[in-house]
């Protein structure tokens, strides 16, 4: 502001050098924002170019085929999809409650004071955690709880599987659904709240009944988030998921993911096919999470309120 | 201020390859990463005699193929041989050197882990899902004096493509014509039974954690750990353990000239049953994308040692050395690599 102000008063030359600043500035956004596009477009390109060979092998069975039998180049993505779904949204509905009950506490009931931030903070401290850590927590405190669980229903305890996983992933996106959550909430004005109040709503009232409405869609948002972050997680899954290719008949057998089938085979894969075959889950788990992104977009639109 | 500055300079110092070697050979290598810890071991000691500095990568046998067909490394380095088929798709012909042996042992969580014997047939039974108690009759004849409770079995298996995996489902293929049909021999392949885990600690842990688990990992990896591991019927009948000294004697059999021969199932009198070569792998005409004959020379010293003197290296570590058959055959090899169609060994 002081070196504007000093321009200002010295003639009107020092100007052009400021608006030639801004120029270049909005420029460098501009490019930015454009580089984006095209490394995603690239991206897409790439995998599908790589994936060509086991396009054209398998074309549609690729994505039906229960086999992946890298000995006789079968390839069928069918239980990684499954796995990948599964998981996610198992997940999800793992922590809704808890995320939501977060952001309700936070947004809501404690917003000020030390104790509050410390417990924010900690929330999201929980996203700073790196994968491989939740993993090893998993594998060496998780699976025995959930081995013990599985004894007492008489399933076969292997103690891994899709819940263990699906327990993981929702520890660890949590944060990405409870602090969106959090900061909708806040937002909500408090006429609407007071309004709510003075015709004698309680507190329970005006949360369920004007503050979540009022606060829908970004919670969504929150929530799609949390999906995306799911979706792609790769080292913690693959830690606890059982890794087994075969398609998962309940959510404690073992199973895989797209991302972890991809990390555990991608550096032995040899032969052209097989590797197209990794680049084409690739592929697909790229277009599940377009997908899943767009109609979260879709569904964020349509249950917004209309200000 | 000025020791940040001094600190940032020692650190550039340290990474810059110039300032220690400024006309010294680096060689650079790819692969296995079995044998990863026995070459890093090899190569310090050599570089402390030889000056000579190699940098080897354990990013897997198929990671270090695919990088030598690319010819972006010296060496490559490899638990299962180079099908015929790889070899052909390589930009010219390739060469197998045996380093050392390795094994692949059975190991299992039972309570108080008793000393186990497999027969063939068990182990292929068991992994194609057809034995799924540790009670089962098949077992227990084997193992008359183990008392075996009635857990279920649960197989892990690696998750991750490898070497290690190669080298088992080899050896049950050659022992069970129901496996090769069903299932065969791969680095990665459709297990019908079992859990996977990523790499021997993966494996291993999961074993640990699974009352009735029983699985496969490198013998050195089981032995380091103090795992339990499984004796294994030989071709003779005989019932034989693990070890340094039966994998090494795994390898007394005729071998063909470039040494790509699978050990398993071995026909040596009590050699262990799923044992393997690893394998350096490099161009035999060693003039090509512009490589100069000093690198081509000190590649060539560097496999002659690591064949001759650098095997007092390998028991220590626990990795079989190569018998006297394999030497003179890998010694063999290493005269055959050329520099413009000259021999590079003097």
């Amino acid at each position: 502001m002081g070196a504007r102000s000093s321009s200002n008063s010295s003639a009107a030359r020092p100007r052009v050098p400021g608006l030639r600043a801004e120029s270049a500035f909005q420029k460098a956004l501009f490019v930015c924002a454009v580089a984006i596009v095209v490394l995603l477009t690239a991206i897409f390109l790439s995998l599908l170019l790589h994936s060509f060979p086991s396009l054209r092998s398998f074309g549609l069975s690729f994505f039906l085929g229960t086999a992946w039998d890298p000995v006789s180049r079968q390839f069928g993505a069918l239980p990684f999809l499954v796995g990948t779904l599964l998981t996610s949204f198992l997940s999800l509905l793992i922590c809704l409650p808890f995320s939501l009950s977060i952001s309700i506490f936070l947004g809501e009931y404690f917003t000020e004071g030390a104790l509050s931030s410390f417990l924010k903070n900690v929330t999201e401290l929980l996203a700073g955690i790196p994968s491989v850590i939740y993993g090893f927590w998993g594998l060496f405190a998780l699976v025995p709880v959930v081995r013990k669980i599985e004894m007492n229903l008489g399933i076969p305890p292997y103690g891994v599987g899709i819940f263990t996983a699906s327990l993981i992933l929702s520890v660890m996106i949590i944060p990405y659904a409870a602090s969106i959550g959090r900061e909708v909430i806040t937002l909500v004005p408090s006429d609407i709240k007071e309004a709510g109040y003075s015709l004698g709503a309680t507190r329970q009232e005006v949360i369920t009944k004007i503050i979540l409405p009022y606060a829908r869609s970004g919670i969504m948002a929150g929530i799609l988030l949390a999906l995306g972050r799911a979706l792609g997680e790769t080292m913690a899954v693959t830690m606890v998921i059982g890794n087994s290719n075969i398609l998962p008949h309940s959510i404690f057998s073992p199973g895989n993911t797209m991302a972890s089938v991809i990390a555990n085979e991608f550096t032995e894969a040899t032969g052209r096919l097989y590797l197209s075959s990794l680049i084409e889950i690739g592929l697909l788990l790229f277009l599940v999470t377009l997908v899943i992104n767009i109609t979260g977009r879709y569904i964020i639109k349509k249950i917004g309120i209309e200000a | 201020m000025n020791t940040l500055v001094a600190i940032f300079l020692a650190f550039l110092v340290l990474l810059s390859p110039a300032s220690a070697s400024a006309n010294r050979v680096e060689l650079i290598g790819a692969g296995a990463t079995f044998p990863y810890p026995l070459y890093s071991k090899m190569f310090d000691v050599y570089w402390k005699q030889a000056g000579v500095k190699v940098n080897y990568q354990a990013i897997g046998s198929g990671g270090g193929i695919r990088q030598l067909t690319n010819m972006t490394v010296d060496f490559g380095g490899s638990d299962a041989f180079m099908s015929d088929e790889e070899l052909a798709r390589a930009p010219a012909r390739i060469l197998h050197i045996p380093i050392c042996l390795g094994a692949v042992a059975l190991t299992y969580n039972l309570p108080g882990n008793p000393k186990l014997k497999f027969t063939p047939n068990l182990i292929a039974a068991i992994f194609l899902g057809k034995i799924t108690k540790w009670s089962d009759q098949g077992i227990a004849e084997v193992n008359p004096e183990v008392k075996l409770p009635g857990l279920a079995i649960t197989v892990v298996h690696r998750s991750d493509g490898s070497g290690t995996t190669f080298v088992f489902t080899d050896y049950v293929s050659k022992v069970s014509g129901e496996w090769e049909k069903k299932v065969g021999r791969g680095k990665a392949v459709n297990w019908p039974v079992g859990l996977g885990a990523k790499g021997n600690p993966g494996v291993a842990g999961l074993i640990k954690q699974l009352p009735g688990a029983l699985g496969y990992v490198e013998l050195i990896y089981a032995l380091h750990n103090g795992m339990p591991v499984a004796a294994i019927q030989g071709r003779n009948g005989s019932f034989v353990q693990p070890s340094v000294a039966s994998t090494t004697l795994a390898a007394n059999v005729p071998l063909p000239e470039d040494t790509r021969i699978s050990l398993t199932d071995t026909v040596a009198p009590g050699g262990y049953p799923i044992s393997s070569f690893t394998w350096i792998l490099v161009y035999k005409e060693q003039a090509y994308r512009g490589k100069p004959m000093e690198k081509a020379e000190a590649l060539v010293n560097l496999l002659w040692w690591m064949t001759h003197e650098g095997q007092e290296y390998t028991e220590p570590l626990d990795y079989a050395p190569l018998p006297a058959e394999a030497s003179g055959k890998a010694e063999r090899i290493i005269k055959s690599i050329t520099y413009n169609g000259s021999q590079v060994l003097k």
